[in-house]
């Protein structure tokens, strides 16, 4: 009985855990009801996963109403992986969230806190499973609006700044895919994905759909921060509670790209997004721009938190080159690279809060000397930071082999170098604060640095420890992206 | 014991040792005897697996599909064998040594130095064992990270910046240039194991051949080809064992390993033979042979000099390897084996110098060899065998190395190894001279001091400066076992 | 241009969001950025009703009588998304509004070029 409900569940059960927190009001409380929540979300979410490798396809009718009037979630190969990233890196950042949360806010908020990451993991976890498009709008606003939240929530004042900037551009994304989703309603009459899918290729390459599939574009990489459209990130990034930085780097940009998948290849169809617009000779320059100038950028901060935002901004970067090759191999990289980064990135901003809650900051100066006084964070860091380059035997690796073969595939030698490129780059950035934190004796002054907490330690360490696991071991990451890619292929015209 | 588990342990031996070595930390002597345990037990492992080699078998043993069709894969064949010999045997003479060293300078961190040099063998391990090229690369770049620590040991500005350059030029070559070339490798052959005979042959022809070597070559960091070698001396500001690792054992030998391994088992000997891009490749190495021995004379601090001397050597091993043909490849081979224990020689008696005289150039050395006789007849040996005079093991390789380039007609080849030993000469046997014969200089007094200070240095150092010494004469009577170990590998 | 009348609703659209991204890019006062951002949403909120038109439709609502009449009803969906999406444009506005008054609280201005000065120094 349950069992079949579970698509709804994955939703419903952390939207009204949300409220509950906020009525909770001790932080503590609120904390175990959100990490109960998360857990169980993940258990849902691992189960729809086996569900669909098993059998194919789930859909589940809401309210009984069947498709294309109602609204349906369906959960394919895609978008059960994109799930199961979400609800792990959630669970993750809940666990870790407890002491850090308390030493950044003051006792008021955390309920408010916890109620608004609810909030914006289940708008997150709606976006994926959705498949009807206004529907997905709908849950984008809810994870946006909530995650404008959580990083207004930053001890320092710019984080206010930084959450009103990515409210404006947010909305003006999201809009944008509104009136995308509007103007494909004008096209075809329906909003339900899978019936948009059928039915555009009988409406053509109209005026409307030309421009509905520009706003959609234009849109979902504003969400997704491709360069040029980045601006809102670093600061978002850098003035956020960790932990919320930790769960927005490895989710929302994430979700953002799934975004741009289901819109490309469900909704207009590989040949529509591959021939009929010239996608390769608009997003790869981009994407590949964003890997050079973003990864030269991120040599070039103080900050740490913000290295890594700038750092983010370049590996969706890999992402999009991936997907703007729109061939089997670059499709299965674009993916790997999301998992694997999603992973890294999540890990590396939980160390990151580690040394937060112990330095105080993480400016660069800051972490002179840390390698002896907080041993396991810094080296956690380190293997982080060699995923994050794409040293052999890390999950960073894999996504690069991927990338690299379908450059190669493709003839394209400029955008190989490039990929090279961007590896070397991050091996500057990432050795800066190796050098910091191993080589430069502690300043006299520094507080009395002792290794983070446990509870905040073996959350990062997960994370970390996966990013490692997953460049051994590619059976499940690869396995599911190059299935995935091979159903957004195949299974979508 | 089966090949495969043989295999298995040898990468596995060093990597578990670094754990009790680890926690052994506070009770220096029970670390030290754990790590000469750990290195007699592995190269105890290693010999197991010689005489399935030398009979012709090549144990296999697979690890985990690491990506789909490229598993992480081992094989042992007889280069690989030669090598993970040379490394697993040099460890336990090396250990001997860093005891003695790294008490005598009272080194700071010395726990990490044991639990990164261990892990350091295990990647050489695999390097040498490897059955494919992504294995191989896999523990290339284990060998960079695992080695970085090592070389910034002192944790001082100057650590820093050689550290900066070691792991820059290294990590930037293999990714920037080697994983390309790999990645192009997978691509137009589909698979990257090592096949005698090579397996890029029918699948690239023309200049792709010339590009491919070049990215190869270049991506090998680790070979120190000009204008790649800046690493080289760069890591010197590590400890004396240390160099003696980096320079003689693991890392440039690695590197120079990879160049062969690629040029027998990617390229095939007699494809890069017939495609004539080895002749270039040849006159970078002939360059690389002279400016280095060149640059070696003008250095005055003894360390750098042995690091543009090893710069110098390793380009002879890729001289063999592009010249392409029997000679060549069997110079190049036992090269590898005769530099790394003359080399080691010469480091361990930099080592012994400093530890007991504190001096590190050459210039004040004059008149130490009557203090210290034994380390200055050590080196004095050691520089005969770099030099390539009998009766030193040296003398073999270059014997052959000369053969290859006269049998490919390439005269002027001969002539720069000529001329490169003469260099050797000088630059080499000058500091020994000085050490026995060299008036003693500068202000009266301190040298008066000295000579009375100054004597051997301790013993641990002394043993191990003795087995290396000697194993440059014993490889001089036993070519034969190397030869017939490696003639499997490429057809007269 | 014969299609120009009965694209009148577009061109308004138009004009409003254009409008509006230009308040939201060009004004340095919080404030007027939201206002933009308002206007920029309110065109979105026209360009689906506008959709819903159907010509010579009436109200969707069934009258006892008409079914099956022959009656033609305007498309009430796009009306139920649009206020779906109006509810969020409401949020996305107290939210912003909140968030120029904690802005005040820190800064003490709510012009843009005056923030990023007091935060340069640091």
């Amino acid at each position: 009985m349950i069992a079949a409900h579970l698509p709804v569940l994955q939703i419903v059960v952390p939207l009204i855990a949300a409220p509950i927190c906020l009525l909770l009001r001790r932080g503590s409380l609120a904390w175990g009801l959100s990490l109960a929540v998360s857990l169980a979300v993940l258990v849902i979410a691992a189960n729809l996963l086996t569900q669909v490798l098993e059998s194919g396809p789930i859909s589940y009718q809401l309210g009984g109403w069947a498709p294309p009037w109602g609204i349906e979630y369906r959960i394919d190969v895609l978008n059960s992986f994109v799930l199961l990233i979400v609800a792990a890196i959630g669970a993750v950042v809940l666990a870790y969230a407890r002491r850090s949360v308390a030493q950044e806010l003051p006792e008021s908020q955390q309920s408010g806190f916890y109620t608004a990451l609810l909030l914006c993991l289940a708008g997150l976890l709606g976006v994926t499973v959705t498949g009807d498009a206004f529907n997905l709008f709908v849950f984008l606003e809810i994870s946006s609006l909530s995650s404008y939240v959580l990083i207004s929530m930053g001890r320092d004042r710019r984080a206010l700044t930084a959450a009103f900037q990515y409210l404006v551009m947010g909305t003006i994304g999201a809009t944008f895919i509104v009136i995308g989703i509007g103007l494909l309603y004008m096209a075809t009459g329906t909003l339900n994905m899978a019936d948009l899918g059928a039915r555009l290729p009988a409406a053509g390459a109209s005026r409307t759909v030309l421009a509905a599939f520009a706003f959609l574009t234009v849109g979902a990489t504003l969400k997704l921060a491709l360069f040029p459209l980045h601006f809102w990130l670093p600061n978002a990034y850098a003035y956020a509670p960790s932990a919320v930085t930790a769960f927005l780097a490895a989710t929302a940009t994430k979700v953002s790209i799934y975004i741009l998948l289901r819109f490309f290849y469900t909704i207009f169809g590989p040949a529509f997004a591959a021939a009929d617009i010239t996608l390769q000779s608009l997003l790869i320059p981009l994407a590949t721009v964003a890997v050079l100038v973003c990864s030269t950028v991120a040599i070039f901060q103080n900050n740490v938190k913000r290295m890594l935002a700038y750092s983010s901004i370049a590996q969706i970067g890999y992402m999009m080159i991936g997907i703007g090759f729109g061939t089997a191999t670059g499709l299965t990289a674009g993916i790997v690279h999301l998992f694997n980064h999603a992973l890294t990135k999540g890990g590396l901003f939980l160390v990151l809060g580690c040394v937060v809650l112990r330095a105080g900051s993480c400016r660069l100066d800051d972490l002179a000397g840390l390698g002896r006084r907080m041993p396991l964070t810094m080296f956690g860091f380190v293997l982080g930071g060699l995923s994050l380059i794409g040293v052999p035997l890390t999950a960073g690796f894999v996504s690069k082999w991927y990338l690299v073969q379908a450059a190669i595939e493709q003839g394209n030698w400029l955008v190989a170098a490039a990929i090279l490129a961007g590896s070397l780059l991050a091996l500057i950035y990432v050795w800066r604060v190796v050098e910091a934190a191993y080589l430069r004796p502690a300043p006299e002054n520094a507080p009395e640095a002792a290794e983070a907490p446990w509870s905040m330690l073996i959350p990062a360490w997960i994370l970390i420890g996966a990013s490692v696991y997953f460049g051994v071991e590619t059976s499940l990451s690869v396995g599911v992206a190059s299935e995935a890619a091979r159903f957004l292929l195949g299974g979508a015209g | 014991m089966s090949g495969d588990g043989a295999i298995l342990l040898a990468i596995l031996i060093p990597l578990a040792g670094a754990v009790p070595i680890a926690l052994a930390g506070s009770r220096p002597n029970l670390r030290e005897a754990l790590t000469l345990v750990t290195a007699a037990a592995l190269f105890i492992v290693v010999l197991t697996l010689v005489p399935e080699v030398a009979a012709g078998d090549r144990p296999r043993a697979t690890l985990i599909e690491m990506l789909p069709g490229l598993p992480l894969a081992f094989e042992v064949e007889p280069l690989g064998m030669l090598f993970a010999l040379i490394a697993s045997g040099l460890w336990i003479v090396n250990s001997i040594y860093s005891i003695g060293y790294m008490r005598a300078n009272k080194e700071q961190n010395q726990t990490r130095f044991y639990v990164c040099f261990a892990l350091a063998i295990s990647s050489t391990m695999g390097i040498a064992l490897a059955g494919n090229m992504m294995t191989l690369f896999v523990f290339y770049e284990a060998l960079t990270l695992s080695t970085y620590p090592l070389v910034t040991h002192k944790g001082n500005e100057d650590a820093r910046r050689g550290g900066r350059t070691y792991l820059g030029i290294l990590l930037s070559t293999s990714i920037g240039l080697q994983l390309l070339a790999i990645l192009w490798t997978w691509q137009v052959a589909g698979t990257l194991d090592f096949t005698l005979g090579g397996i890029l042959d029918g699948k690239v022809s023309g200049p792709v051949v010339g590009i491919l070597l070049l990215l190869y070559m270049y991506g090998i960091g680790k070979a120190a080809l000009m204008p790649l070698h800046r690493w080289l001396p760069a890591a010197m500001v590590a400890p004396t064992p240390v160099s003696a690792l980096l320079h003689a054992v693991a890392v440039v030998k690695a590197g120079v390993f990879t160049v062969l391994k690629v040029v027998i088992y990617i390229f095939g000997v007699d494809f890069l033979h017939l495609s004539g891009h080895g002749q270039w490749l040849a006159y970078i190495a002939a360059a690389t042979i002279l400016i280095a021995s060149l640059v070696a004379m003008t250095k005055d601090n003894l360390k750098a000099r042995l690091a543009y001397s090893t710069v110098s050597q390793l380009a002879y091993i890729v001289l063999g390897a592009a010249l392409a043909n029997f000679w060549g490849i069997m110079g190049g081979s036992m090269h590898l084996a005769m530099h790394a224990v003359g080399k080691i020689t010469l480091f361990f008696c930099a080592g012994a110098i400093y530890t007991a005289a504190h001096k590190t150039e050459i210039s004040e050395m004059n008149g130490l060899g009557r203090v210290m006789p034994f380390t200055f007849g050590a080196f004095m040996i050691g520089a005969l065998s770099i030099v390539g005079l009998p009766p030193m093991g040296g003398l073999w390789s270059k014997w052959y190395l000369a053969m290859g380039a006269l049998e490919s007609d390439q005269i002027l080849l001969v002539g720069v190894l000529m001329l490169s030993s003469l260099l050797n000469v000088a630059y080499l046997m000058s500091i020994p001279v000085r050490g026995f014969f060299g008036k003693v200089t500068g202000s009266p007094g301190s040298a008066e001091g000295a000579a009375v200070v100054i004597k051997e240095a301790p013993l641990a150092c002394l043993i191990a400066i003795g087995l290396t010494a000697s194993g440059c004469i014993v490889l001089f009577f036993a070519p034969d076992a190397l030869v017939s170990l490696l003639r499997p590998l490429v057809s007269p | 241009m014969a299609d120009f009348p009965g694209l009148f609703n577009y061109w308004i659209v138009i004009v409003l969001m254009m409008t509006g991204f230009y308040v939201v890019i060009a004004r340095g006062n919080l404030v007027k950025k939201i206002v933009g951002l308002n206007i920029f949403q309110t065109s979105v909120f026209i360009l689906y009703i506008s959709m819903g038109k159907v010509d010579g439709g009436t109200a969707p609502i069934i009258v006892e009588g008409t079914v099956g009449a022959g009656v033609t009803y305007s498309n009430p969906l796009p009306h139920v998304l649009i206020l779906t999406a109006i509810v969020v444009g409401i949020a996305t506005t107290a939210l912003g509004l909140a968030l120029i008054v904690r802005i005040k609280e820190a800064y003490g201005t709510i012009e843009e070029d005056e923030i990023f000065a007091k935060d340069e120094p640091e």
